[in-house]
């Protein structure tokens, strides 16, 4: 099944699509460097009066994010993206809406962090906003972004979610590629994310508080709640992927698994490497290596009951990170382990920190991964220390 | 599937060659992607662009272009500038605008087996009256490799330049007209 035309789209455009497709009331933006496209596309369309929406052009990410919360409170339909250094601006006001359980949908192009300076894809700006409290999913390429951008304006604002949605693309590598596209009919988009009505809207008439001064005597209970509510997401999160499944005809899971069928070893991906490395797994099993790929889509809340039922016959889990905690490893591998550690202590995990600042990662890459992890398992099994590996990277002496 | 590179220089539209390229074929149905290779650009530095077509198959690979089948140069000067041809296929086809005939070119090149020439700045001077010459180029490297119609440029062409896209699309034909391919 597909419905709706092809079209070459770059990644910025197709989330563009995807929000006018949705209908959205409001965007705010900062519009310089470190912006992509999609802005851009949109401040046209809305020009163009092809979108009817409030374009609030603003002065930071800090403030793009403070209008989105605004917006969104006085129960519009919101929008804004950023990447890299923008989102670290931004980060001041994550919280907010998630907190006071404001469904705003925000795309972020995956770049790196300064210094040095780079505008290059990796996933370290991702990891700097694992704890704010937004559910975070993962594209690995085109179609995924416009199809996860349409799915978390419907899961954010679901009833029993109201949590605001991150769609994360990795910069350039979707950003800036151009690729077919299927857009679906915008009919049946608009009757897939129905029109939202907040249930506590800012109001005069019914005048609400958001946002409240939180002393010791509540903080913690309006913590726990909302950790509660934000665990029970997960649920409706794979309800609604079935329905825009059953839908549009493409379906996504928490945890997408790659020729898994009776593969003792696994190589784990997020965002736009996972299709790189599945030709890596298509050559190993034509090698007669019995590997397969696991990608993560939904980063927060994370799957655990998935996971772990995706890795349950591995012997072997090699875990690439697309970033690094300084002086712990790879913020990925560390969860994997952590989400691991109470069930599957035999199962021998390997991580790699790999493709910062926007490094290549070619096929043979993937390859080398596994052999060297195997070897670090032997190392282990020996007794030896094992420190997180840098993989790609040129060194001294080599 | 068919790997090209395309070697331009900062406003000399190599990136946007490739984008059109890709359009053209997704619209023929087939599976294209096109990528620039990302960094700050800036007019007059080297810029490379990446355009990967197939046939049949979505196209799963993200990474640079390792070895090309074809190399699109829009200035002859880089030529000279670092490593540009070494990593083409063997069996691979340079398309170069240059004035120098197909076999000057190659006494020039060494290694390289075939070749496509045509003076897009010359057409793109006299067509356009500008000496940008990624339309004009897509000519030649329709003449030298197939890859799409000729036409199915036109659409791509004429959403993104409006009314100067007859005159690029006229420069197109020009070019795949005069190509050279030995």
């Amino acid at each position: 099944m597909r419905k709706g035309k092809i079209v070459g789209l770059e990644g910025s455009f197709a989330v563009a699509e995807a929000v006018r497709m949705a209908k959205v009331d409001v965007i705010s933006a900062f519009p310089i460097t470190p912006q992509t496209h999609i802005v851009e596309r949109l401040a046209e369309m809305v020009a163009d009066g092809e979108l009817d929406a409030e374009f609030i052009c603003v002065e930071s990410e800090h403030t793009a994010m403070s209008a989105c919360v605004g917006a969104s409170a006085a129960g519009a339909r919101v929008f804004t993206c950023t990447a890299g250094p923008g989102l670290e601006y931004m980060y001041n006001m994550m919280t907010i809406p998630s907190s006071m359980r404001l469904p705003v949908v925000m795309v972020i192009a995956n770049r790196a962090l300064s210094a040095p300076l780079s505008v290059w894809c990796d996933h370290s700006d991702m990891m700097t906003i694992r704890d704010v409290g937004w559910i975070q999913m993962i594209a690995e390429n085109n179609q995924e972004a416009f199809d996860l951008t349409v799915c978390a304006y419907r899961i954010a604002e679901d009833k029993e979610v109201l949590f605001p949605a991150i769609v994360h693309i990795d910069g350039f590598y979707l950003s800036h590629v151009i690729e077919g596209v299927v857009l679906p009919d915008e009919e049946e988009v608009a009757h897939f994310i129905p029109d939202y009505e907040h249930p506590f809207v800012l109001d005069p008439e019914k005048p609400v508080s958001m946002g409240c001064y939180g002393p010791p005597f509540i903080y913690p209970e309006a913590k726990k709640a909302q950790e509660f509510d934000f665990e029970k997401t997960k649920p409706k999160i794979k309800e609604i992927w079935k329905e825009f499944g059953e839908t549009f005809g493409r379906y996504y899971a928490p945890v997408e698994k790659y020729k898994m069928e009776g593969a003792s070893i696994a190589l784990l991906t997020m965002g736009s490497i996972g299709e790189t490395a599945m030709l890596a797994v298509d050559e190993m099993r034509e090698e007669g290596r019995d590997a397969g790929l696991l990608r993560l889509r939904l980063w927060r809340p994370f799957p655990f009951k998935e996971f772990r039922d995706a890795v349950k016959d591995l012997e072997l889990l090699v875990v690439l990170d697309r970033a690094i905690s300084f002086g712990m490893g790879g913020p990925v591998c560390s969860e994997v382990k952590s989400a691991l550690y109470d069930k599957r202590k035999e199962l021998s995990i390997v991580g790699f920190i790999g493709g910062l600042g926007g490094r290549d990662i070619p096929i043979d890459g993937f390859k080398e991964m596994v052999n060297l992890a195997l070897e670090r398992v032997k190392m282990v099994e020996r007794g030896e220390e094992m420190e997180p590996e840098m993989i790609g990277v040129r060194e001294w002496g080599r | 599937m068919m790997e090209i590179c395309i070697y331009g220089r900062g406003g000399q539209g190599g990136v946007t060659l490739a984008e059109l390229v890709a359009h053209a074929a997704i619209r023929e149905g087939k599976y294209a992607q096109s990528m620039p290779s990302f960094g700050p650009e800036r007019r007059g530095a080297p810029v490379l662009a990446f355009l990967r077509v197939n046939e049949t198959e979505r196209i799963k690979i993200r990474t640079e272009i390792a070895e090309p089948d074809v190399l699109v140069v829009l200035d002859p000067g880089l030529l000279h500038v670092g490593d540009v041809v070494s990593r083409l296929k063997k069996e691979g086809i340079a398309v170069i605008n240059t004035k120098k005939s197909p076999e000057e070119m190659k006494s020039d090149l060494e290694g390289v087996t075939k070749i496509a020439v045509v003076d897009a700045m010359s057409i793109a001077r006299e067509i356009l009256g500008l000496p940008i010459v990624n339309t004009t180029m897509i000519g030649a490297l329709l003449k030298a490799v197939g890859l799409v119609k000729l036409e199915s440029l036109e659409e791509p062409m004429q959403e993104r330049f409006g009314k100067v896209a007859a005159k690029n699309i006229d420069a197109m034909r020009r070019a795949y007209e005069e190509t050279v391919v030995r």
